[in-house]
């Protein structure tokens, strides 16, 4: 039985990397991107003067220690008290990828910015964010209670519709930090919008239609129907404001306010998708043509 | 085990890496250094040719934007009587542009042309860049100065120069600066203060000018030829000119950048 305060640890761990990717979107909404040249200290020191620009580097830089000694918590938690080797794993691999994301942000700055790299670092913070999401699932009491299974017949199978989705939210998101960092036009995440949001009415309504009495997988499509909406509205609110003060002469705080609550927002709708995905792969039961191809031994009716 | 040591080796590196390279220095970019000056041909004064004229504005004259520098309040106070004002489009009272930046674009001889030993100053005061537009020769020093009670970091954005980025502290020493390629223009930030914006236009040629307040230019020195004569302006891009001047012979050459 895992500790409570273990689904507790993992849910602050959860909470505070979304903090840090609302910190980070901060970073580059107001281009704060270099305001400090150096890394990893910050001119020169662990505590430079939090002024200008510099309060939105630096302390996007504080909040990833806090989150990196988190994870640091976490996988040694989780490798000292937790049965399940697989999660035992996963945790290394939340610490292996806090490592990588703190090693991308210190050459995003060295390196000023190069574009893979920041693209990079913006991909990475919202898949380890989903991590924290997984593990949080993992590691709660409903969890334990074990699966209730439940029949899904039709093609394509829900498992990989779900599988495809939340791929498909992930390209939405690289395609999105992408134009951020102007490596692309806006059009390729406008056209990912469109298919990223069918892939999730089609999934989410199928879910629903089907299973509505399953009180995990309504609760999990409903989060992820709904999120989404919210995504989409807040993307046209981001680039309508980014348009409305293209004169400025700084960035502006409607501008900020709306493509951070973007940002924030991208991540919790694949970690929404992700958790939908680890949850049809829990309670539903996969077809026979799916298990067939890939060598899974099927009882003969 | 032995990926999770890895993984935690290479921060370690970057530490080590990332304290030697943000070391600022004084030291220009490691870029070919410009002939000695002296032995440069001058430029021949008796058969120059003089460029006039003036860089003009049509339309509604824009309105100059506020800006807000509430978040840093030493910024702030140094403009307590009246905001700054965005220095994007000054549209001056004879309706002439400033911080036009005047060049002779094609036709300038190929030759060293002396660099000047005089620095170009771009100073940093009241979180603003002063002067908004300054031209250098290619490896003329440039003089940067921060006079404010708050850091700041220089940040050149160029396109074919080398990148840099360096702090500079209040009241810190000056730093001198250089570029050894020709680049028209080079935007400088600083990313402390995002409304803070310059540009650099670098020729290989002392063919340049920076308009002012009553928006005029002159180009003095040039010898008798056709020149392809460029306008740049941050916000109305450039407008380009084909003169041909004699010797001794002074012509004007007009700009006019439509507004919207």
């Amino acid at each position: 039985m895992t500790s409570p305060w273990l689904h507790r640890y993992a849910v602050l761990w959860s909470f505070c990397t979304l903090f840090l990717v609302v910190a980070g979107g901060l970073v580059t909404s107001n281009d704060a991107g270099l305001s400090v040249p150096d890394w990893p200290l910050s001119y020169g020191s662990l505590m430079p003067p939090m002024e200008g620009n510099i309060f939105y580097e630096h302390g996007h830089r504080m909040v990833a220690t806090t989150v990196g000694l988190l994870t640091i918590g976490m996988a040694s938690w989780l490798a000292r008290a937790e049965q399940r080797r697989w999660l035992r794993n996963l945790g290394w691999l939340a610490l292996a990828a806090v490592i990588a994301q703190g090693v991308l942000g210190g050459m995003t700055v060295l390196f000023m910015l190069p574009k893979p790299v920041s693209i990079g670092h913006a991909c990475l913070a919202q898949l380890f964010f989903s991590t924290t999401a997984a593990v949080a699932l993992f590691t709660s009491r409903s969890w334990a209670r074990g699966p209730r299974m439940v029949d899904d017949p039709g093609a394509p199978s829900l498992h990989w519709f779900a599988l495809a989705a939340s791929a498909c939210i992930f390209l939405q998101l690289a395609l999105g930090a992408s134009a951020r960092h102007k490596a692309l036009g806006i059009l390729p995440h406008v056209i990912g919008a469109l298919v990223a949001t069918g892939m999730v009415l089609w999934l989410t309504v199928r879910v629903l239609m089907r299973h509505a009495d399953h009180h995990a997988l309504r609760r999990s499509a409903l989060a992820v129907l709904s999120i989404t909406f919210l995504q989409v509205f807040l993307g046209i609110a981001a680039y309508m404001s980014r348009l409305a003060t293209a004169d400025a002469p700084q960035p502006m705080p409607v501008m900020v306010g709306f493509t951070v609550a973007h940002v924030a927002t991208g991540a919790l709708t694949l970690a929404s998708s992700v958790i939908l995905a680890i949850q049809i792969f829990r309670h539903v039961r996969r077809p026979l043509a799916d298990l067939q191809p890939i060598g899974v031994a099927v009882p003969s009716a | 085990m032995k990926n999770v040591l890895l993984s935690l080796a290479i921060p370690c590196v970057m530490f080590v890496a990332g304290c030697g390279g943000s070391k600022t220095s004084e030291s220009t970019p490691k870029e070919e250094a410009a002939a000695p000056a002296a032995s440069a041909p001058a430029i021949d004064e008796a058969n120059a040719a003089t460029l006039t004229g003036k860089v003009s504005f049509t339309g509604d004259k824009p309105a100059m934007r506020n800006i807000d520098m509430s978040a840093n309040p030493a910024c702030a106070r140094a403009h307590a009587g009246a905001p700054a004002k965005s220095e994007e489009v000054i549209v001056n009272d004879n309706g002439t542009l400033k911080n036009a930046f005047v060049w002779v674009k094609a036709g300038v001889p190929d030759r060293q042309w002396p660099v000047p030993t005089t620095p170009v100053d771009l100073a940093q005061k009241g979180c603003m860049y002063g002067p908004h537009v300054i031209g250098v020769m290619s490896n003329q020093d440039i003089k940067i100065v921060n006079s404010d009670p708050t850091n700041h970091n220089i940040h050149p954005l160029p396109k074919i120069n080398q990148e840099w980025n360096e702090s500079q502290p209040p009241n810190g020493d000056s730093k001198l600066k250089k570029f050894a390629r020709e680049e028209v223009m080079i935007p400088v930030k600083c990313n402390v203060h995002p409304w803070m914006r310059s540009y650099i236009g670098v020729v290989n040629h002392p063919f340049f000018f920076v308009t002012g307040d009553d928006g005029t230019f002159t180009i003095k020195g040039l010898p008798p030829g056709k020149y392809t004569v460029e306008a740049w302006h941050e916000k109305y891009g450039t407008k380009d000119v084909e003169v041909t001047v004699a010797a001794k012979e002074s012509k004007a050459v007009d700009f006019t950048f439509p507004g919207a």
